[in-house]
């Protein structure tokens, strides 16, 4: 930089900048040093996770949402010692929780003792150690947590943490896809609500010509494969070990609904377009007619000020749809989950924490923002969603699909919604179709799921 | 005076070493060696797996569009705008525009990415009539793959740039006023000045900011992650060869296999650096 000015040194300058350069060195030194002198601290108190004490103290890991969580408990039981942390909860596919755990193998200390994570797969690596570590995740079916908690759990909603028929993790809620309607837009239209695909793709068609601009669903999300695809039977996740998976994106079940999404899209009333798009919001508030999706969707999209907001007696839910001639399925987009470390020196604690959140009425039904996987808190959840008055129909239908769960799509190591995003997202904005694409998703699915270490079929 | 200018060497060195060298090393040491057996060595095991790894290839190309498009606006306008600010006749007009130039810079690379996915957003973007006018009607249009290696240049470009020019506008003080006026005295318009005078004498200048630029850029990484989580993955997360590295440590747990990238970009960055040194003449003697 000596292009710039000539800066002329005066000796007064001089030796300000000289006793700068040593502060800086001696900053850096003394930080070098505490930071040395802090890892050997927390490597010695938290260290031997083999020296196990009822009264030692747990700490937790949770998202900003779930600190909510953490307060109940820390108001249920004011004695007990815990202390909380606030972390992204691996959302949108950040992998924080995986990472931080494999630096803490390589450390050999620092673990904690509970983790709530956002994502339903990480049992596929918690439960594996890597590099010749223990595992991170406590077996929690065998001794852990009773189980009659164990099975109180809605059926299907451990399959997740299920590995190998040890449960690894505990279910926050579930996140079953249902139909949302617009009842009121609906009778309004003089629609009847489809009981197929077959019929739901007729009146998404018949929308388009009648009422342009008003739309039956989205496909712009990562999580469309979630919805749509899983809900067909497609197999194009079917994790059938802890290290193998079995991909097949050229089946009827595939074709059928990529044609079927390809079809709406084409007319008009299933856009590209990611529900948490500002786009979304500003183009399709008071214009969604219909909506395939979660079951969450009510809080995040429809009862929310700052997404459709859509007014209180409009929304309801119908019951997953079949293909005509087949059982109704459907497919689940995430549904949080919590571990308990076996590296706590306070297990039982540590199960003791876990078992409240998922399943006492104090969190899980006064406070939780989402369908509560344990069933027994499911039932007292929605009895008080129902006398709220914001659904223009008792949400009966959404416990029903909270079994309907299939069971070919599984949770792996890789994320789903990463490679749906990056190869089918991304070619129907280059303009070809989801037909097209089923093969280029299969190769992905399969690239990706060797390079985890899976065997791929 | 010596010792004046090892202390002012000092804190630069020691920081070198330890953030800078050995790091390096224990890059080179995991390269070789392998996460089972206690680190045993292993040769190219490492650099075979992670070149034949399926992403691999495509991330080089990504870089490597990215880096073309990104240096020859960089050489090409940088070199255009210092020229202009520095002919320009009013002294205000050429320290505010200097200013103008350099603000962007100091945004902290990832908070200026966030800033342009608004401005890449046609819904919430200032040049919307512009984003629409070239035909892409939402943010998923804007960044489908084939447009990516141009957005990351103009976002490097618009961050980086502005610093440079002011650099430019320096070495071009730097040219004695007697040449210029021996030139324009034997006829010489602007045109001829800076293609003959001014560019030959910051040529070096020219060939330091492309060495620096070629170091940043093959690491590229805040841009496509941040742009990756902002779009929900559409844009991929393993789009360039650092963020493969990231994955390779942070997702797979192979720290060996990350320390191969690392060593495979060093390289590559080593030998383009190379060039444009003995090309550039930046170690020669005036």
């Amino acid at each position: 930089m000596h292009g710039t000015r000539n800066l002329q040194f005066t000796p007064r300058l001089r030796k300000a900048a000289l006793g700068g350069v040593g502060v800086l060195t001696l900053a850096v030194l003394v930080a070098g040093c505490t930071s040395g002198n802090t890892s050997t601290t927390t490597s010695t108190s938290s260290g031997p996770a083999t020296t196990q004490a009822t009264d030692a103290p747990i700490t937790v890991w949770v998202d900003a949402d779930r600190a909510a969580a953490a307060d109940a408990y820390k108001a249920a039981f004011p004695n007990d010692p815990i202390t909380v942390e606030t972390y992204d909860g691996g959302a949108n596919g950040s992998g924080t929780f995986r990472t931080k755990m494999q630096l803490f193998d390589t450390a050999g200390s620092g673990w904690p003792d509970v983790v709530f994570s956002t994502q339903n797969n990480d049992a596929s690596w918690a439960s594996q150690g890597s590099n010749g570590n223990k595992p991170f995740a406590a077996v929690l079916n065998t001794g852990a947590i009773p189980d009659a908690t164990i099975s109180g759990f809605a059926k299907g909603a451990l399959d997740p943490c299920t590995v190998d028929g040890k449960v690894y993790c505990l279910r926050n809620d579930l996140a079953q896809v249902v139909l949302w309607y617009n009842k009121t837009l609906m009778d309004q239209f003089g629609y009847t609500v489809p009981t197929t695909w077959e019929e739901y793709q007729a009146l998404g068609e018949k929308v388009a010509k009648e009422h342009p601009g008003y739309i039956v669903g989205t496909q712009g999300d990562t999580f469309t494969s979630e919805i749509y695809m899983w809900s067909s039977k497609c197999e194009a996740n079917h994790i059938t070990g802890a290290t193998s998976v079995t991909v097949k994106t050229d089946s009827t079940e595939c074709k059928r609904m990529a044609s079927l999404l390809d079809d709406l899209r084409t007319a008009g009333s299933s856009p590209n377009i990611g529900v948490f798009t500002p786009e979304f919001v500003s183009t399709y508030a008071g214009k969604v007619l219909m909506m395939p999706g979660p079951i969450w969707y009510s809080g995040a999209i429809f009862n929310n000020p700052s997404s459709l907001n859509v007014p209180a007696g409009q929304m309801a839910v119908a019951a997953p749809l079949p293909w005509k001639g087949e059982d109704a399925v459907t497919g689940d987009v995430g549904g949080a989950t919590w571990f308990i470390s076996s590296h706590s020196a306070n297990p039982a604690l540590a199960a003791k924490f876990v078992e409240f959140v998922t399943t006492n009425d104090a969190y899980q039904v006064d406070l939780a923002p989402g369908y509560p996987a344990f069933a027994a808190a499911a039932d007292k959840w929605v009895a008080k969603q129902n006398s709220s008055g914001y659904y223009a129909t008792p949400l009966d239908q959404a416990v029903a699909a909270g079994s309907l769960i299939w069971s070919g799509w599984g949770s792996g190591v890789f994320s789903q919604e990463a490679i749906w995003g990056k190869t089918m997202t991304t070619g129907v904005a280059d303009g070809k179709t989801l037909v097209q694409l089923l093969p280029d998703w299969q190769k992905a699915i399969a690239d990706q799921a060797q390079v985890d270490g899976y065997t791929v079929k | 005076m010596s010792i004046a200018s090892y202390v002012f060497l000092a804190p630069y060195l020691v920081l070198m070493v330890v953030f800078g060298v050995m790091p390096g090393l224990y890059a080179l040491y995991l390269s070789f060696t392998s996460r089972t057996g206690n680190g045993s060595f292993v040769a190219f095991q490492n650099f075979t797996k992670v070149l034949g790894d399926f992403r691999f290839m495509p991330a080089v190309q990504h870089v490597s569009l990215y880096l073309l498009f990104w240096l020859v606006a960089l050489v090409v306008l940088v070199t255009f705008f210092a020229l202009v600010v520095h002919g320009l006749g009013s002294r205000h007009l050429r320290t505010g525009l200097r200013l103008v130039y350099y603000l962007p810079g100091a945004l902290a690379g990832a908070s200026s990415v966030m800033l342009w996915l608004f401005v890449l957003d046609p819904t919430a973007s200032p040049v919307s009539i512009l984003i629409k006018a070239m035909g892409m009607a939402s943010f998923v249009n804007v960044i489908v793959p084939s447009h990516l290696p141009v957005i990351f240049a103009i976002i490097a470009f618009w961050t980086g740039a502005g610093g440079w020019i002011v650099i430019m506008y320096g070495a071009l003080n730097n040219i004695s006023t007697e040449v210029m006026e021996a030139a324009r005295i034997d006829g010489a318009g602007s045109l001829r000045l800076a293609w003959h005078i001014q560019i030959p004498m910051i040529r070096k200048w020219i060939s330091y900011m492309a060495i620096i630029s070629i170091a940043a850029g093959v690491q590229l990484f805040v841009e496509p992650q941040l742009l990756s989580q902002a779009s929900n993955a559409i844009v991929p997360n393993d789009y360039s060869l650092n963020q493969l590295a990231y994955l390779y440590a942070f997702k797979q747990n192979d720290f060996h296999g990350s320390a191969a990238i690392s060593i495979l970009l060093l390289f590559v960055a080593l030998s383009l650096s190379a060039i444009f040194v003995t090309r550039g003449g930046l170690f020669d003697k005036d």
